[in-house]
């Protein structure tokens, strides 16, 4: 056997090897998909889609769920994981608007306004803040900004004014936010920058030849060349953002908890969870079957909000071909 | 979001090199140039901006490198790293990260040995291979998708596989014979998803660098397609393998969802069975990036000295081995004036 492999191979066979290992990974993704669907399954059998809306205690109806024996009846998949959702839109999109403001001020600042010497500094220092873990991120977080904000930013009366309703350590709304946001500008700083560079230079020039001064022919030719590239970074952003789990689940003040803007300033330091991240606080609990498959269905959509924005990045970034933008 | 960006950390290579030490156009038509304070206030405000958003980004990650460098300094000693962590109420009692090291060793072997013929195979089957030629789209479509692919669902995914009764060798089981699929084998399985993508864009645009002319010179010596990938191909990307291999274990090390939950909470080393070796690998344990989290205050033992520590040698690592991934890029870069992984905007 061991002769016959040191002989050189013909080709065909050689080819059908290598595409057989290339079909294992397809099968991978599927059983992927699979798997997660089957385990899933219950608890859209059970709720349909209705799961995905508010209604009671989701805290509760997890404990509940918790407990359950081996075999469950139907009333134990009882779920409505609004607050998650909600949790989940709302650190993502808040993160991405903020990401974003940042993302292109600051390539721009790298591409057009750095000096040499300082652009040789910047881009390996965004570079590094791509390549922290995330579980530094949120140990960050946890023993830095959240005693900040729950001992100096939250004031007394603002504690007192929700204690009945939830309690306000500092973990919560504002520091997930700003952490997920210093996260994901990275990725979008990479992808606004590669699109900037690839403009053609003629373009910039021919507007600054007109007297146009350099930062308006930035704004009006080349971050304009550069709009699909902006709009797959925040797409990709978002992937990015939905799925980060662990560093959530350590600022977050994990409480399935919808912050409401009604409530002002408090609204900021509301705590809070996301579906990521809840799959993260409830995995001890995974053994009880009715929990097990809740997370599952949790971890069903966000796969299948990472594919749809994979898709829908790849559409976006069809127009860019026209430039020979490599994004 | 994957722990660590390595498409961000790799495109902003690109763009480093594509700028190079280009000064701006204000910089070198200094003396002809409009003053900003003749333009318009919307262009000056957005000058401000930029300024201030691109010298902001680097004050944080320099604030984050140095606040950590300051603790990791503080508390980092010598015998931490060979002491074996133990259960104790006060943080001096509580032991060292030896354990977790090893750890994070055994799963960035596992890992990278699944990874690397999948990553290889896959990505010569696309880049000289490649027919039908919608499969092979079906085939980078799917890598692309476990690129996106949040690791905590992988970690998911993961215990669903090794939770079936027939995966039971492969890890930890309880008292009762339930099989409770987590052990370093499913962790490190599944680690080897997250460097894939990394290890197969590395390779396959090192392939797609090499001119054809190379391939044909092979064939016109009545060499094999496979004999050229062996004899020709094979060597010559050697350096983007090794750049796709390090962003994969620069991932694998930084990787904390998986950890949780397809290795469980505990610290120590926990061998299932009595053979050495493979008992090590059957059971639990934890990694850098578990002892960081459970040392934190979101986890169990409330030891922020430790989780410092611990968390300074993770990021030490990171860094070091982002490093390394330059060096090769810019050695082969010099060697052969070919572009490595991602060279080309």
């Amino acid at each position: 056997m061991l002769e016959r492999l040191r002989h050189p191979w013909p080709d065909h066979r050689a080819e059908r090897t290598l595409g057989a290992v290339s079909l294992l990974v397809c099968a991978l993704v599927v059983a992927m998909v699979v798997f997660v669907g089957i385990h899933a399954w219950p608890i859209f059998e059970h709720n349909g889609l209705a799961w995905l809306g508010s209604g009671g205690d989701v805290g509760r109806q997890v404990a509940d769920m918790q407990n359950t024996t081996q075999h469950p009846p139907p009333s134990a998949y009882h779920l409505r994981a609004w607050p998650l959702v909600y949790g989940t839109i709302l650190t993502t999109g808040v993160a991405v608007v903020l990401a974003l403001a940042i993302a292109i001020f600051s390539s721009i600042f790298i591409v057009e306004l750095a000096p040499a010497r300082l652009r040789r500094i910047a881009i390996p220092v965004i570079r590094l803040l791509a390549s922290v873990p995330s579980v530094i991120y949120g140990l960050i977080g946890i023993l830095v900004l959240v005693p900040f904000v729950g001992n100096d930013l939250i004031t007394t009366a603002q504690k007192e004014s929700v204690q009945n309703v939830v309690e306000l350590t500092g973990a919560g709304l504002s520091v997930t936010v700003v952490i997920l946001t210093v996260m994901i500008t990275p990725i979008m700083v990479a992808l606004i920058c590669e699109a900037l560079v690839s403009v053609p230079n003629s373009w910039r020039e021919g507007a600054v030849a007109l007297g146009v001064n350099p930062v308006r022919a930035m704004l009006a030719v080349t971050l304009r060349a550069a709009r699909p590239a902006i709009v797959a970074a925040a797409v990709l952003a978002t992937a990015r953002a939905l799925g980060e789990a662990i560093m959530i689940s350590m600022v977050s003040g994990s409480r399935a908890f919808s912050p409401k803007p009604i409530d002002g300033w408090v609204f900021f330091f509301e705590p809070l969870r996301t579906l990521a991240s809840g799959i993260v606080d409830y995995h001890e609990g995974i053994g009880a079957p009715a929990l097990g498959s809740a997370l599952y269905a949790w971890a069903l959509v966000l796969l299948f909000s990472a594919f749809v924005l994979s898709v829908g990045g790849y559409l976006i970034k069809l127009p860019l071909r026209k430039y020979q933008v490599r994004g | 979001m994957s722990s660590q960006d390595w498409e961000a950390w790799n495109r902003l290579g690109a763009v480093e090199r594509a700028l190079g030490g280009r000064e701006p156009q204000w910089v070198s038509a200094r003396g002809r140039r409009s003053s900003p304070l003749t333009w318009r206030w919307t262009d000056r405000l957005a000058l401000a901006f930029a300024w201030i958003a691109g010298v902001g980004l680097c004050l944080i990650a320099g604030a984050i490198v140095a606040y950590m460098g300051y603790r990791g300094i503080q508390y980092l000693r010598p015998k931490l790293l060979l002491e074996r962590p133990a259960i104790s109420t006060t943080q001096s009692g509580s032991g060292g990260f030896l354990d977790p090291l090893i750890g994070t060793a055994l799963l960035t072997a596992i890992g990278v040995l699944l990874a690397v013929p999948l990553a290889v195979g896959g990505a010569l089957w696309i880049a000289e291979y490649g027919r039908p030629s919608w499969l092979a789209r079906v085939v980078e479509s799917s890598i692309e998708m476990v690129a996106g692919t949040p690791d905590i669902v992988i970690a998911l995914f993961g215990l669903s596989i090794f939770q079936l009764s027939f995966m039971a060798p492969f890890s930890f089981k309880a008292e009762g014979g339930g099989v409770f699929g987590r052990s370093y084998i499913a962790a490190g399985a599944m680690m080897s998803l997250i460097a894939l993508p990394p290890m197969f864009t590395a390779t396959r645009d090192g392939l797609q660098a090499i001119p054809a002319h190379m391939r044909e010179a092979a064939f016109a010596l009545g060499k094999t397609r496979i004999a050229t990938i062996r004899r020709v191909l094979l060597p010559s990307v050697r350096s983007n393998i090794a750049t796709g291999v390090t962003l994969g274990v620069s991932r694998i090390i930084g990787d904390t969802a998986i950890i949780v939950l397809l290795l469980g909470d505990g610290l120590r080393l926990d061998p299932q069975g009595s053979f050495p070796g493979v008992g090590l690998l059957r059971g639990t344990g934890s990694t850098l990036t578990s002892y960081v989290y459970n040392n934190s205050p979101a986890g169990e033992g409330a030891a922020p000295q430790k989780a410092y520590a611990a968390a300074f040698v993770l990021l030490l690592f990171v860094l070091v081995l982002n490093l390394v991934v330059d060096r090769i890029g810019r050695s082969q870069a010099d060697a052969t004036g070919l572009t490595v992984a991602g060279a080309v905007v």
